[in-house]
């Protein structure tokens, strides 16, 4: 894939994108297979609506009519007594999972349309988890470099132990404690809800705050690391031989260097901003698609959860994607063949 | 046999597992013990401060963990007209711990209680002399043995802080005398000092004092809780000190029984992945960025929930309640093992393409040796050490994860004592006025204490194992 060359530029691009989406196609096919698997054949329909319906005093109509309310009363892939084609469409298989490939996920157990509930609620997700994404990468990449500048010293060393200890305190605490100080002692801000809108702003300030908190302490333990590897590297020894300062040789060299891998490492991680915060988004009770996942699971929703299992590997692949022809953006010496 | 006992021991899927774990633990450090090659880099771990003073840490943690492993059916009253032979076993299981902390289990309040209250949280209405009044009941259990516990209680828990300390100082003097004459009987004494005052060993220095620190805390909080409840009551009134010390298994299994499943699936893929390469290796990367790419947080929920399926819909395969909630773990276990394979194996299969294209591996294929043989012989023993840094990096990661799968719902079965579901059931008591603060305190601060101590190991393991850092001397 990404390789050393000089092939032309643009066309090279659009022909290994057209090459990734080809590769792509099988790794869907096979989380497709995954989720059937786990869904229908691991346990039956019949399971499911005798789990869902109460486990007493099911008649056997009560089970036929919740499988035929959901179209689980086909067979699973094939159907001999079907005429051609629809021997195979009208199966459970081609119904509910080959349908996903056209984005079309079927209904929840409520009646509603997944499809248009995940577009109106991808946008509340993405303005939790884009703020949280953009400023928790640049107070990342802030401390770490803070951490290089003073290394060698107790502030690094301090630097390094704090962060091991932030890494180590449960998300679950960040949040909880995180509301009842801010929300609840100092009243600062309301403790959950969302608005629309310029209103929105004063709903978000808190969960984003948590976010980017929870998220220093691996983050920039790990990209101190990078910049360290970078510091030792024999450009960065010619910058201050030729006279540049300390900080100079930092933010024009280090940093630009340091942020190829981590550009990239990011980039991978955008597309997934989608699907929003499971834990965040509960507890704030922000109508985005994490908390749909959590209530999802909650009333054992086997059709969102099934939707939201393929539409985060459908986002992931995109991830890697554009990983790919991100290291061709981030480093010149980078080609794609 | 268990007649005569009075008890029936009783193993479940967990408890065999983490005494296979223990076993293979063993066989493992014996073995580098007696090869100077694998016990350098383990002699740089022991030199380290923070590596050591994490595993003291850990040390308690994993025997309050094991104890609570072995599990036990006690033997139930005769009835009276029952004939002579016949034995009757509760259908309950405890475990030696239980045993242990005889009688902190079944000392249940009726609801919430503070951290060392003698009263409620609680008013209730009681019948007194002069009719009905609405006041904070005396607990059952808490202070119980005070007459009048305004006056009383500030002496008698600085008395018992007091016992506790000394209790827990002539312990641990013990312990570390009892270490010392295990190194060599003839100058125990003042080797035991040299340890304490810090003439000796820095890292030996730091491990005796967390050592004496541990029992002097650990004796404390034993001494008050004969009388009190340490940590508080919960909604039900179970004795919070007891539902943390319970949580520590749980967490354990995850975090070590989990590596049971990772690491033979990991190792054999990516090892053949990069060592055979070819449509082998297409295969295998198909396989783990398929898997990889299921968001990990849906696979397990999405497996679970078929978890709970099978479970609901074959009631008559668990006994007990408390096989059932195994079983559950187990399968979390095994979820969490199948989800997180992939990046060990993609490690493995980097190091094993670099290391197949050296002369030696090349010299022995030019031999006709084996490709079963080059790998047990030249591949694995090279990359032994990204496996064991991967294991010990894994752990507080799943600890972690533990809680949050628990809160979403996923985690471990409801009946099973965990931070997660700890967590969970004390959440919402934070909106009460006053505030229910002390379950979630208790929690939370234990998992931190646990979760930092295998990160601090973890990164003392890493440094002393990993070539790369050996070589740079970064710290």
């Amino acid at each position: 894939m990404a390789t050393q060359g000089d092939g032309e530029r643009g066309g090279g691009v659009i022909n290994y994108i057209i090459r990734r989406v080809l590769y792509a196609l099988p790794i869907l096919i096979g989380v497709n297979l995954i989720t059937f698997a786990l869904f229908f054949v691991v346990n039956t329909p019949e399971d499911m609506a005798r789990m869902q319906l109460g486990m007493k005093r099911v008649t056997p109509e009560a089970i036929e009519r919740w499988k035929a309310e959901r179209g689980y009363d086909k067979p699973l892939v094939f159907d001999a007594s079907k005429q051609g084609v629809h021997a195979v469409t009208e199966t459970i298989f081609f119904e509910k999972s080959a349908a996903m490939f056209a984005l079309n996920f079927g209904q929840a157990d409520d009646g509603r349309d997944i499809a248009s509930e995940i577009a109106k609620r991808a946008g509340p997700s993405l303005a939790i988890a884009l703020p949280v994404f953009v400023v928790g990468l640049m107070t990342m990449v802030s401390v770490a470099l803070l951490m290089v500048f003073f290394r060698a010293t107790y502030v690094d060393a301090g630097g390094v132990v704090l962060c091991v200890a932030l890494m180590s305190i449960s998300a679950l605490f960040y949040i909880i404690a995180g509301q009842w100080l801010v929300a609840k002692v100092w009243r600062l801000v309301p403790i959950s809800g969302f608005a629309d809108g310029g209103d929105a702003l004063r709903f978000l300030l808190l969960p984003v705050l948590i976010g980017v908190v929870s998220g220093i302490g691996s983050g920039a333990r790990w990209y101190r690391t990078l910049f360290l590897e970078e510091i030792n590297r024999e450009y960065v020894r010619t910058a201050r031989a030729k006279g540049l300062s300390e900080l100079q040789v930092l933010f024009r060299h280090v940093l630009r260097n340091g942020l190829i891998p981590i550009l990239t490492a990011s980039v991978a991680a955008i597309p997934l901003l989608f699907m929003g915060s499971l834990l965040t988004e509960s507890f704030f009770g922000i109508p985005g698609l994490g908390s749909y996942t959590i209530d999802a699971i909650n009333h054992q929703d086997f059709a969102v959860v099934r939707s939201m299992v393929f539409l985060g590997s459908a986002l992931y692949i995109v991830g890697l994607v554009l990983t790919d022809i991100s290291y061709t953006w981030a480093d010149p010496r980078v080609r794609l063949e | 046999m268990s007649a005569f006992l009075g008890f029936k021991p009783a193993l479940l899927w967990t408890d065999a597992l983490l005494l296979l774990l223990v076993v293979a633990v063993l066989l493992v450090v014996r073995h580098i013990r007696r090869h100077e090659h694998l016990a350098a880099p383990w002699r740089k771990v022991a030199l380290s401060r923070a590596g050591m003073v994490s595993a003291t840490v850990l040390m308690v943690f994993a025997t309050i963990g094991l104890l609570d492993s072995m599990h036990y059916r006690p033997e139930l009253p005769r009835e009276p007209g029952a004939p002579a032979g016949a034995v009757r076993y509760a259908v309950e299981m405890r475990s030696l711990l239980d045993h242990l902390l005889d009688p902190l289990p079944v000392q249940v309040e009726t609801s919430y209680s503070a951290p060392l209250a003698t009263q409620a949280f609680n008013k209730t209405s009681m019948e007194s002399d002069s009719g009905t009044v609405r006041d904070y009941p005396r607990l059952k259990f808490g202070g119980a043995h005070l007459s009048d516990s305004n006056t009383q209680w500030a002496t008698d828990i600085s008395a018992r802080v007091l016992r506790g300390t000394l209790w827990g100082l002539a312990t641990g003097l013990a312990i570390l005398l009892f270490a010392a004459f295990v190194r060599g009987p003839a100058q125990a004494l003042s080797r035991l000092f040299r340890w304490l005052v810090g003439n000796g060993d820095d890292a030996v220095h730091c491990v005796a004092w967390t050592v004496l620190a541990l029992s002097v805390l650990g004796g404390a909080v034993a001494t008050l809780a004969q009388g009190y409840h340490v940590f508080g009551t919960d909604k039900v009134g179970q004795d919070v000190l007891y539902q943390i010390l319970k949580s520590i298994r749980t967490a354990l299994v995850i975090g070590t029984l989990t590596t049971l499943v990772t690491l033979p699936i990991g190792v054999v893929l990516g090892i053949a992945a990069g060592y055979f390469r070819g449509w082998i290796d297409d295969v295998i990367q198909y396989l783990y960025t398929t898997l990889n790419s299921i968001p990990g947080v849906l696979l397990i929920a999405a497996a679970v929930l078929m978890t709970q399926v099978f479970m609901d819909t074959h009631p008559e395969a668990f006994e007990t309640v408390t096989e059932r909630a195994d079983f559950r773990l187990l399968f979390l276990c095994l979820i969490l093992g199948i989800t997180s394979w992939t990046g060990l194996a993609r490690l493995l299969r980097g190091e094993t393409l670099k290391l197949r294209e050296l002369e030696y591996v090349q010299a022995a294929q030019a031999f006709g040796v084996s490709s079963a043989a080059i790998i047990g012989r030249h591949i694995v023993p090279n990359v032994m050490h990204i496996i064991l840094i991967s294991l010990v990096m894994d752990f507080s990661g799943l600890v972690l994860a533990e809680a949050v799968l628990s809160y979403v719902g996923v985690g471990v079965d409801p009946s099973m004592i965990s931070f997660g579901t700890m967590i969970n059931s004390a959440r919402l008591e934070m909106a009460r006025e006053p505030m229910v603060w002390w379950a979630l305190a208790a929690a939370f601060v234990v998992m931190f204490v646990l979760v930092l101590a295998a990160n601090l190991f973890a990164d003392a393991v890493r440094d002393a194992l990993d070539p790369r850092t050996r070589v740079r001397g970064v710290a």
